[in-house]
């Protein structure tokens, strides 16, 4: 065979070798691409680079006019952001300077005169929004997993209608669902409970996992667990020792775009829950609005919030596309 | 869905047989489950409040919903302040999507040939749409404000008293949604481009080189018409989110200055859950967007087949 004789690059090749586009002007043009790209992602990050910049002011650096770049980083956005504060006079500052048993967190909200009296709601609402984004997950991906494997693997009549009906849940305005929802909540008592929000995300991721998941098993060849049936297996052991293993990369994939798309939600967390279930993106903006805005504060807020989603867009970028589609777009 | 479930081969032995969960059965135990919770949190709700669309309901009075007909389907319809968010709505779904079909489209072209730390720019510039859109609003806010925001600054308006102040003045705050929505979902449209560019193959061009084709021509004759379906499907989506946008929205403006924003979605909300509550009417206004949403995706599915087919 010819293919022998050719020398096979070890490292898979990506960029283009073509002779017409490694010329001068060629270079030209690329070198001028790749500056453009720098840039746009440049201008796309400031937003971010400049709320996380705003979480570590402190509240007069927050305001300031012109805008400040250079300023002393400091934690009160972040201390504020879980304490709960108490206005201190002159005479109560200089005699509370003289306790020897102030943490560091005392002495950053001591300096504009505050002193630490209690824990915010922030954490407990932050909470809210791990226990049911995390639950949620848990259940849409494994009840999407069961019905991703029979759409995939057994013929369903009217499978087809039955797969657009699921996907159809997740293209009406939120706002129409929440209606109906609020009433039946309030009817069984649902309203503002942990258990309902986690039905009501599970049911919202639902439709997602399904899709998503169907793709990634449709990837896996039967073939396999047909040979496993063939010697012995019962359809559950083959689904549990064949399936599974081979799907985990879906799974994981779709398990954290479950997870942040419960972890975004603000429509119905907003209409469906009051002071008990309350996520964490309700409460964010609502911290606007008591006495003063302190963007330190909402920034050091919004970057604890914001973080891990980001370390996940790495994470998951071989996957983007499929799971902002639905998985209906494969590569 | 090419084979049917066969009967396991080594199930003959009977003790086996009576042991093992037949797949008819699994099957039903994997769909179910999903099928009853969808159409108890989703089909349900949906027929509901198509119900209440015809009914004068409030949830905040003890009243049961009384049937008032087409009176609510009516009365929106003939409002002049509803079309007008109506049409505000769809100002604001032309700009948007096509100034993110337009930039995600020129991104994906320049992103198109790998190069060194390529794969890293992507995902830098993927992050926007990755975060909570009520923290994006939220922070837009900050940065929008005339005074100590930077936006202004960056623009070039570096003194506060003359600055535009984007979220407080009427005309001006629709652009503001407008930029925010443009600057999140952008990478949306750039990666589906990105995905549908990446899909076409090499030889069309090399057979144009040869035909010495300009890349005026390749574009026009090779690209574009190869990205269509995929790029119709990123306008899709989006026209779609531009009629539910309510997060962004919410956390930018909250339909405000007066009701320069109130777009269908924020409309919706305040009719539902503020001052009076009116579950009927918002829940026909609702059904009303869920018409025009379906019209406009099967507009717009017409368009994607004949792309494809073409």
């Amino acid at each position: 065979m010819a293919s022998q004789n050719i020398s096979v690059p070890k490292t898979p090749i990506n960029y283009s070798i073509r002779v017409d586009k490694v010329g001068v002007r060629a270079r030209i043009i690329r070198a001028v691409r790749i500056a453009a790209i720098s840039v746009v992602a440049v201008i796309m990050l400031i937003p971010i680079a400049w709320m996380s910049m705003t979480a570590f002011k402190s509240r007069p650096d927050a305001v300031a006019v012109p805008p400040k770049v250079s300023f002393e980083p400091t934690l009160e956005g972040f201390v504020s952001l879980i304490a709960k504060t108490r206005q201190l006079t002159t005479e109560q500052i200089a005699e509370y300077e003289k306790n020897p048993d102030l943490n560091w967190a005392d002495r950053i909200m001591l300096r504009r005169g505050q002193a630490i009296i209690g824990v915010s709601e922030y954490p407990r609402r932050f909470l809210n929004s791990l226990i049911i984004a995390g639950v949620s997950t848990v259940f849409s991906v494994s009840l999407g997993l069961l019905s991703a494997y029979s759409f995939s693997r057994f013929s369903i009549p009217g499978a087809g209608d039955l797969l657009f009906f699921i996907l159809s849940t997740r293209m009406l305005p939120p706002v129409v669902v929440t209606i109906p929802v609020f009433l039946m909540y309030r009817a069984v008592g649902l309203y503002d409970t942990h258990i309902g929000m986690i039905i009501l995300y599970t049911v919202f991721n639902l439709s997602f996992s399904v899709w998503l998941l169907k793709g990634f098993l449709d990837e896996i060849p039967r073939e396999y667990e047909e040979a496993a049936l063939v010697d012995g297996y019962t359809r559950l052991q083959a689904f549990r020792k064949i399936v599974l293993p081979q799907a985990v990369t879906g799974i994981a994939a779709t398990t954290v775009f479950c997870l942040i798309f419960a972890w975004n939600e603000y429509a119905f967390a907003l209409m469906l829950t009051g002071d008990v279930a309350r996520t964490a993106p309700p409460s964010i903006p609502s911290a606007l609005g008591t006495g003063g805005i302190e963007w330190a504060r909402i920034a050091a807020g919004s970057m604890g919030f914001l973080i891990p989603v980001v370390i996940v867009t790495f994470a998951l970028r071989k996957y983007l596309l499929r799971g902002v589609t639905f998985g209906a777009i494969r590569k | 869905m090419s084979a049917l479930p066969q009967p396991n081969p080594t199930s003959s032995s009977s003790q086996r047989a009576r042991r093992q969960i037949s797949d008819r059965t699994i099957l039903h135990l994997f769909i179910w489950p999903t099928l009853i919770l969808l159409i108890l949190i989703n089909i349900f709700p949906l027929f509901y409040s198509l119900y209440l669309s015809f009914t004068n309901y409030s949830v905040i009075s003890n009243k049961p919903p009384e049937w008032v007909g087409f009176a609510n389907f009516i009365r929106m319809l003939n409002s002049e302040e509803m079309w007008s968010y109506f049409a505000l709505t769809g100002r604001y779904a032309l700009l948007s999507v096509g100034l993110q079909t337009g930039i995600g489209f020129g991104l994906a072209l320049l992103l198109r040939e790998k190069f060194k730390a390529s794969g890293f720019l992507t995902t830098l510039i993927l992050i926007p749409m990755m975060l909570s859109p009520v923290v994006v609003g939220l922070f837009w806010k900050l940065i929008f404000n005339p005074a100590y925001g930077i936006f202004n600054y960056l623009i070039g308006f570096t003194n506060p008293a003359v600055a535009p102040d984007w979220l407080a003045q009427p005309d001006l705050a629709l652009f503001a949604i407008v930029i925010v929505d443009v600057w999140m979902w952008t990478p949306f449209v750039m990666l589906l481009c990105l995905s549908g560019l990446s899909a076409i193959p090499d030889y069309l061009y090399e057979a144009a080189a040869i035909d010495r084709a300009s890349s005026w021509f390749q574009f026009w004759r090779i690209t574009l018409p190869q990205v269509a379906p995929l790029l119709l499907i990123a306008v899709l989506f989006r026209t779609i989110e531009a009629f539910k946008a309510f997060d962004v929205v919410m956390g930018l403006t909250g339909g405000g200055p007066g009701t320069a924003t109130n777009t269908v979605a924020i409309e919706i909300y305040r009719q539902a859950f503020l001052g009076q509550f009116r579950t009927g009417r918002a829940s026909a206004l609702a059904y009303i967007v869920l018409i025009i949403i379906i019209a406009v995706s099967n507009l717009y599915i017409r368009q994607i087949n004949r792309a494809r087919e073409g």
